[in-house]
């Protein structure tokens, strides 16, 4: 496996290179199948955008990340990118400076935030030109004016178009404006265990599993069969996911943290399965959370996007499910999303025309999204490429047992809304599961956890109450 | 008591001769100072005045400076929790203190007993630091897979039949407490009984052999000679180890993911004050370092002032 | 006591005994984490997440190589690292035992103040004052620079404690009065005399030194933002925190193992001048 995504990168590279033989940028526009109107509109105003940008100025670029992949993204994909060592690159002229801090203990945060408000005084050079960002805190950077309108970059909703509307959403900002872009569109669902499926179940049909847990009291009731038969569906942290892409009201209202009706649901149902013996509490990642991807774990199933059981369930070793085409998909009771990052422009940068660019190129260039589809095996951000990968045969996956799942990733990724973020969900989301988690375990009463995690997010974020 | 060391005597009777070398004093002192000013005192003083303010971060908004009084260390008397994670780093740090000097001493007595004549002590005295190569992360990884519910650990314990399902270490207090002093101890005991042994190394030889003519036994040469010339180093081993033990904070925080659970009872002054960073809370967070400050200072008193006491 | 005089013959091999016992004993808790790591680091990624065993795999050299052409600079950290741990170990022990000799051989005005403030100083942890370190070294645009790891070595109060604490218990100033005698300057005597008899301290506080600041993540992943500038710790979390694709824990395994060997290595070398036996009964005559 390993050397097998090695060779494939390698290919990649080589790809890439080709292509920039051609000038992809070219190819794109004139392959873009968009409707007619809505081309030339987008042509116009792109025009028209394109004259109020700046000529740019800057001599370096540079990107603020928290891993390499956008990294190896733009190496293999971006036509004209050079690589010069690990951390800088050329593109033209312009030098390329990967500026890469690793998240652990919010450190990737804390160094984007200095250099964003050191921007202003910042000299060119070391100007924040483009950053990275995730879901979970993304509003909290493209809330601000720290973050480029995509407009204000000659972006129009046309050339966006084929984009899912959920990966708009979570980095739209309070006054309706687009701020980011992805090339990622993780939409996931419920991946099963087949052999399971079919002793609790008497099927593995994907159609018909769905059916057993199409909402949540199905997927409860199914739950309690998959406990009689020694098994556990999975972890509370898998569930958790679910329920909070799918709650009515913001985390934070009028400066008080609000606990949302479907996350109460997520403790209450939670509970009852972890007493009957039905979930685990596993955190995820673990030792104790992973066993499941082999028979003997006994585990149901997982929730997870198409990186998940591409890269997580292990299928080049000996004696996984993955390995023997065991998991099956299906989209599972409630439609949600995972992973992904998002490309935002800084405000301030002196290479506007570059970045804007690379935002297009990485994140709506059919071409190259197919190419990141196939190389890379992201579930690309493209209504189109997505259903070209439904259709052919292509997107079937051995350790799915021969199962297409682009189809359903495609119809996930429609249904997922998130209208309801914050710039609090990342702080919000885990003290709950932390908190949460002494609930389930009996170490504390529901009211004690609840008390706990208020507390936790109190200290978080000292501008919002609770209670 | 111990005659070797009152030749300091000597020191003050010449105190007059000596006055022209003092200035010497001074001068050696300037590195330190410098250094200690710049990186130490002038962020210790903005931590300080900075407990006056409401000075937060929200997102990218700075909230503040706004001066708000003692308001800040009204909040944290108030919440009450400062009482409890310091009970939690005590329990802690008195877990893994006690066996971690009790080991240190009995290894440095029996390697320092010319009776004992142990061999291959090299290679012991050697091993015990080990652990304190690894990183503190790296360990809590260790532990972390070999304690987890389905680890080596657990089926160990499952096979020669202590228990008869998966005992969750994690989501303990108990559990989780004994794996963080465990951890403390395994890391800290090499590094204390070097310290230690540094300190016998120190001791004469001469004393030994002459108190084993005189048929001391190795219990008696250990408290009447051994424990009595150790007592400078004993004292920086105590205070050292309780400024780091009330400093505690990597392991725990990496075993528990931060969260100090089950309902932060393995939560530590410094993973608390840690929170506050998050949000970079100079306020909050200054106010609960004084606090800190003044908790270490009595506390350091309190163990100086009993081990110095005993001299006399 | 009496009864153990009578059967001292038995019970010196009782004792004796017991000690190898307690001493194997714990040397294998000592070791078993550097098998577990090496064990570990044979391993590929998904062995690694199947759970744990004793018997190493065959991933040794494909997690090295892998780790080798991946992205990360890791000779280049260990060089920084090395450079870092060195110089403020070096830093660290020098003067502190200056200062300790300026508190223990000199007599002047404020000295008993010194002396406490200093051990209060020792009593503020490191993450009290980081936002205000970091402030500072941003206005003096060190940000991004060794300096701000290396030179606040120079006041290490723990360090002076110990020198200090040492020099009272086996240090005489009757050697620095003979010194003076022989018309010794004082930092002749200090460089000379004194420093060479406080080596079994010194090697004690230089490892102490060497592998805290070997180790250390915390400041330096705040200080440090160039990847060709980071430390081993710093480039260890970038490896855990790498994405799916590139995800493998047999390389972090391999990258911490790689970690250890050095500080292993300056170990051994040290602790000879630590457990080789250096006493200081002559000195004392």
């Amino acid at each position: 496996m390993k050397k097998r995504l090695v060779s494939l990168l390698a290919m990649a590279t080589m790809t890439a290179t080709m292509f920039a033989a051609c000038g992809s940028s070219d190819t794109a526009s004139t392959e873009t199948p968009a409707t007619d109107g809505a081309a030339t509109e987008a042509t116009d105003s792109a025009d028209d955008a394109a004259v109020e940008l700046p000529e740019d100025t800057g001599k370096v670029l540079n990107i603020y990340g928290w891993n390499e992949e956008f990294k190896s993204r733009l190496t293999d994909h971006y036509a004209g990118y050079t690589e010069v060592d690990s951390t800088h690159g050329k593109i033209g002229d312009v030098d390329v400076v990967w500026n890469i801090t690793p998240s652990t203990d919010n450190a990737y945060q804390n160094n984007l935030d200095e250099a964003l408000l050191a921007q202003e005084s910042a000299a060119a050079d070391d100007k924040v030109d483009i950053f990275l960002v995730e879901a979970d805190y993304a509003l909290k950077y493209v809330d601000t004016d720290y973050a480029m309108a995509l407009k204000d970059l000659g972006i129009t909703d046309a050339d966006l178009a084929d984009q899912y509307k959920y990966t708009q959403d979570i980095v739209t900002d309070s006054n309706g404006n687009l701020k980011g872009s992805s090339w990622q569109a993780c939409s996931a669902g419920f991946i099963y265990n087949r052999e399971a499926a079919k002793e609790i179940l008497g099927t593995d049909d994907p159609d018909e599993v769905q059916a057993a847990v199409a909402d949540w009291s199905k997927y409860n009731e199914t739950a309690a069969k998959v406990a009689e038969a020694g098994y556990k569906m999975c972890s509370v942290n898998d569930t958790y996911r679910v329920y909070s892409n799918n709650v009515s009201g913001k985390w934070v209202q009028d400066g008080k943290v609000v606990i949302d009706k479907n996350i109460e649901k997520w403790v209450d149902d939670s509970k009852e399965l972890v007493d009957a013996n039905a979930e685990t509490t596993d955190d995820l990642w673990g030792d104790d959370w992973a066993k499941g991807k082999r028979p003997e774990g006994k585990i149901f199933g997982y929730f997870g996007p198409a990186w998940f059981f591409n890269f997580c369930l292990d299928a080049d070793q000996d004696g996984t499910i993955a390995n023997k085409g065991g998991w099956g998909y299906c989209v599972g009771p409630q439609s949600y999303y995972w992973g992904g990052t998002w490309i935002c422009a800084a405000t301030g940068t002196d290479n506007a025309n570059l970045v804007k660019d690379i935002i297009l190129t990485m994140t709506t260039d059919k071409a190259v999204l197919k190419d990141i589809a196939q190389k890379d095996a992201d579930c690309v951000n493209s209504k189109t490429v997505l259903k070209e990968l439904a259709s052919d045969d292509s997107g079937n996956l051995d350790l799915l047992g021969g199962q297409n799942p682009y189809a359903q990733l495609a119809e996930g990724a429609e249904k997922v809304d998130l209208s309801n973020l914050s710039a609090y969900d990342q702080g919000c989301n885990e003290e709950f599961q932390k908190a949460m988690k002494n609930y389930f375990q009996g170490n504390a009463t529901k009211d004690e956890a609840l008390d706990m995690f208020k507390k936790a997010i109190v200290e978080k974020y000292p501008d919002v109450t609770a209670d | 008591m111990c005659p070797i060391l009152k030749i300091k005597g000597a020191f003050m009777a010449k105190k007059s001769k000596v006055v022209r070398y003092n200035k010497w004093g001074y001068i050696f002192l300037i590195p330190f100072l410098v250094v200690f000013i710049i990186f130490q005192l002038i962020p210790l003083a903005s931590t300080i005045y900075n407990s006056f303010f409401e000075n937060y971060r929200s997102g990218l908004t700075q909230i503040g400076p706004n001066f708000v009084g003692i308001e800040n260390y009204k909040t944290i008397i108030t919440n009450g929790d400062l009482p409890l994670y310091f009970k939690n780093t005590m329990i802690m740090w008195i877990l893994g203190f006690v066996p971690q000097i009790v080991l240190s001493l009995l290894l440095g007595a029996w390697f320092t007993d010319p009776s004992l004549r142990l061999k291959c002590q090299t290679f012991f005295k050697t091993v015990i630091y080990m652990p304190n190569l690894i990183m503190a992360s790296a360990f809590a990884m260790l532990f972390f897979t070999l304690f987890a519910d389905s680890g080596p650990i657990n089926s160990l314990l499952i096979q020669i039949g202590v228990f008869k399902e998966a005992f969750q270490f994690m989501s303990h207090a108990g559990s989780v407490r004994g794996l963080v002093a465990t951890m403390n101890c395994l890391m800290w005991f090499g590094n204390t009984t070097i310290l230690l042994m540094a300190g016998m190394m120190g001791i004469d030889p001469s004393l030994f052999e002459a108190a084993q003519v005189d048929g001391a036994t190795a219990n008696q040469i250990f408290y009447k000679i051994t424990l009595p010339l150790l007592r400078p180093i004993l004292v920086f081993v105590m205070i050292t180890s309780l400024i780091g033990g009330l400093q505690m904070f990597d392991v725990p925080q990496i075993l528990t993911n931060g969260t100090g659970d089950p309902m932060r009872t393995s939560m530590t002054l410094i993973m608390y004050l840690n929170k506050h960073l998050f949000s970079k809370n100079f306020g909050l967070a200054g106010a609960l370092s004084v606090y800190m400050f003044v908790i270490t200072g009595i506390l350091s008193l309190i163990v100086y002032k009993f081990t110095n006491s005993e001299k006399n | 006591m009496a009864e153990k005089k009578k059967q001292s013959g038995g019970g010196i091999h009782f004792r004796r005994l017991i000690a190898y016992i307690v001493l194997i004993i714990i040397s294998f808790l000592c070791l078993f984490w550097f098998y577990v790591l090496f064990i570990n680091a044979t391993r590929s990624n998904s062995e690694l997440s199947a759970g744990f065993t004793a018997i190493p795999s065959s991933h040794l050299v494909e997690n090295w190589v892998n780790l080798k052409n991946g992205t990360l600079p890791i000779i280049r950290g260990m060089f920084n690292s090395l450079i870092i741990a060195f110089l403020t170990a070096t830093l660290a022990t020098y003067f502190s035992t200056m200062t300790a000799y300026a508190i223990h051989a000199y007599d002047f005005k404020g000295k008993k103040f010194i002396f406490t403030f200093i051990l209060m100083i020792m009593m503020i942890p490191t993450q009290v004052t980081v936002l205000g370190f970091l402030q500072l070294i941003d206005k003096m645009k060190l940000d991004n620079s060794a300096i701000p790891l290396i030179v606040p070595a120079i006041a290490s109060p723990a360090v002076f404690f110990y020198m200090k604490q040492y020099m009272d218990a086996t240090l005489p100033l009757s050697l620095v009065e003979a010194a003076r005698i022989d018309g010794s300057g004082e930092f002749r005597t200090f460089n000379q005399i004194v420093t060479p008899l406080m080596k079994p301290a010194i090697a004690v506080q230089a490892i102490f030194s060497f592998v805290g600041s070997w180790n250390n993540y915390f400041t330096p992943a705040l200080v440090l933002h160039d990847d060709t500038k980071k430390t081993l710790p710093i480039l260890i979390a970038q490896l855990r925190n790498a994405d799916w694709l590139k995800f493998d824990m047999g390389q972090v395994y391999m990258m911490i193992a790689f970690s250890i060997f050095p500080v292993i290595i300056v170990y051994l070398i040290l602790s000879k001048h630590i457990v080789g036996g250096v006493t200081l009964g002559g000195v004392k005559g």
